[in-house]
């Protein structure tokens, strides 16, 4: 499945830096659909490449990162169960604090 | 001569701002004299026995005087802003927290497009490293509390408005008076316990809050507690861990970010206080300056299970002003500076003066990040940034026996020392317990790093 992954908000320094990945993501054995918590564990094994612990906490995001599925809150569509359909466009942001 | 030299700039600084206080007071009573004038000729008209109401000889059913309407002719000729719009506008009372990279555009713009009554709260001075994002301050002003310069700004754009001057921090024992007193809140913060604090103040008090966030090359921007929408705490119910929580004076940005952020801040409070418009409110605008890419994100509604705004919050005001926001975001807001080593493993920065005097036989490891260290950095030390020590321990060892190999003295059984620093003294510190642990036994630490070498050694070492 073609997805587009965006990271912002400082959690780019993760994944080298790069804020926009291209990927092809399998739909895990046996299952007919791509939920977002199959996709964070993608995300953590194959984007994050140091300190994991600023992205996951638990068996979801930590706190303070937004996650917006088609620039729409995950919290609208249903957050780990989120159905990811071909060609969809996920971010991860973090939010700022600074002025 | 020098001294000389300082005098005259002292002198000069000192004549510069008594000149802005001036040029502010002048705006103010030409100000006052042109109300003074209108009202006079208004008295003058109805004593003349002229029967005809002056609203209506004017056609001034909005109550605007004629400078007013001058002043903000190009809004009054929006069809979609108008009169109306204007007359809310000047009605309405806004509370700008913090001037600095966000308020300072988001106060000009206020200012100058005639909202009633502006506040300014902020407890810090104007520095120099300030100057390239906070645009309202002026050089006179540095070393000046910032509510005072972003004031003496704000009159000179429009003395016709009221402005309120706070220049003291924001406090749980402050914040209810204080926010009570406006209509509409200006989160212009730069920190995470300040952010849940107004937000929570504002659900307190029925307050819609406009927020802005920016650093590196991102911003933020919504509108908070706005006719049923969700509060700070809807969105991160839980703080982030102090590891994600960057500074701009830790991590940089580029001024014009916050500059657009700030506009845009202005620009949601405008719309609220005149009442035109679709608020950003349950939505969210992110802002990558790098890519010029500006999204604009569907964000969650209120929260029923909010701690604050939910169905079942029994948040009050007594709780608030308990509320320790320091302490619940794990962020503390004046840093005792950290201490992790006994007294031995430390020197200061004027022991190490003397050490480099003594030509004694050492390694200056500097643990900064490496684009810390290209903008200035002490002769002869080695740069190794403290994430990645671990995987360059050899550097470090081959140093140390480059020393002790270099010596003339090779009868000597002393070995090289090993100093370390950092910015401020903190990473040292880590770098050293860590070194320690690994056997460089000699590793000591400078006590507050390049800052005090700046302040205790050389005043001419470049600071940042
Ligand atoms: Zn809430």
């Amino acid at each position: 499945m073609q997805l587009t992954l965006e990271f912002g908000g400082g959690l780019e320094l993760l994944c080298d830096s790069q804020k926009i990945h291209k990927v092809n993501v399998d739909l895990p054995n046996g299952e007919d659909d791509l939920t977002m918590k199959h996709l964070l564990t993608w995300v953590r094994t194959n984007l994050i490449k140091e300190r994991p612990e600023m992205f996951i906490k638990g068996d979801t995001v930590r706190p303070g990162v937004l996650v917006l599925v088609n620039d729409c809150d995950w919290e609208l569509s249903g957050q780990l169960e989120t159905t990811i359909q071909e060609k969809d466009v996920i971010v991860f942001i973090s939010t700022l604090h600074g002025g | 001569m020098e001294a000389n030299g300082g005098e005259i700039v002292r002198e000069l600084k000192e004549l510069k701002l008594q000149k802005a206080e001036i040029e502010q007071r002048i705006s103010a009573l030409e100000a006052k004299l042109h109300e003074t004038t209108a009202a006079v000729e208004r008295c003058d008209a109805v004593s003349n026995g002229c029967s005809v109401p002056t609203e209506i000889e004017h056609g001034l059913e909005h109550g605007m005087s004629p400078d007013q309407i001058y002043r903000y002719s190009r809004q009054l000729l929006l069809p979609s802003f108008g009169v109306e719009g204007q007359s809310n506008l000047l009605k309405s009372s806004v509370l700008v927290i913090g001037a600095g990279g966000l308020g300072s555009p988001a106060l000009l713009y206020l200012a100058a497009c005639g909202v009633g009554r502006l506040g300014i709260i902020d407890h810090d001075v104007v520095e120099l490293n300030n100057m390239h994002r906070q645009v309202i301050h002026t050089e006179a002003f540095i070393g000046h509390p910032k509510v005072k310069s972003a004031a003496t700004a704000c009159r000179s754009i429009n003395s016709t408005i009221k402005i309120d001057e706070y220049v003291e921090a924001l406090r749980t024992s402050n914040a209810l008076e204080i926010l009570s007193q406006y209509d509409i809140i200006v989160d212009a913060t730069d920190n995470p316990p300040s952010r849940y604090m107004i937000s929570d103040c504002c659900v307190l008090l029925g307050k819609p809050l406009v927020s802005g966030a920016a650093l590196g090359m991102e911003g933020q921007l919504t509108v908070y507690n706005h006719k049923g929408g969700p509060c700070y705490r809807c969105l991160f119910p839980t703080p982030p861990p102090t590891t994600a929580c960057q500074r701009c004076s830790d991590s940089g940005v580029l001024g014009v970010v916050p500059g657009a952020i700030g506009c845009l801040q202005a620009l949601e409070t405008i719309k609220l206080a005149s009442m035109v418009g679709e608020p950003l409110s349950e939505r969210m605008l992110l802002f990558d300056a790098l890519s010029a890419r500006i999204r604009i994100v569907k964000i969650r509604g209120r929260s029923a299970q909010c701690t604050v705004c939910g169905d079942n919050s029994s948040f009050n005001k007594q709780q608030f002003k308990d509320f320790d926001y320091e302490e619940f975001t794990q962020f503390p807001l004046s840093a005792d500076p950290l201490n992790l080593l006994p007294a031995e493993s430390r020197i200061s920065s004027k022991e190490f003066k003397e050490i480099l005097q003594k030509k004694e036989r050492h390694v200056l490891l500097d643990v900064r990040p490496s684009h810390h260290y290209k903008i200035v950095s002490l002769p002869d030390s080695l740069n190794i940034p403290l994430a990645n020590l671990e995987a360059r321990l050899n550097e470090l060892t081959s140093a140390l026996k480059e020393k002790e190999y270099g010596c003339v003295n090779t009868g000597s059984s002393t070995n090289a020392s090993l100093y370390v620093v950092c910015r401020r003294g903190n990473d040292s510190q880590r770098a050293v317990q860590y070194l320690r642990d690994w056997g460089f036994s000699s590793a000591k630490d400078i006590i507050g790093g390049l800052e005090a070498w700046t302040a205790d050694v050389n005043p001419n070492f470049p600071s940042y």
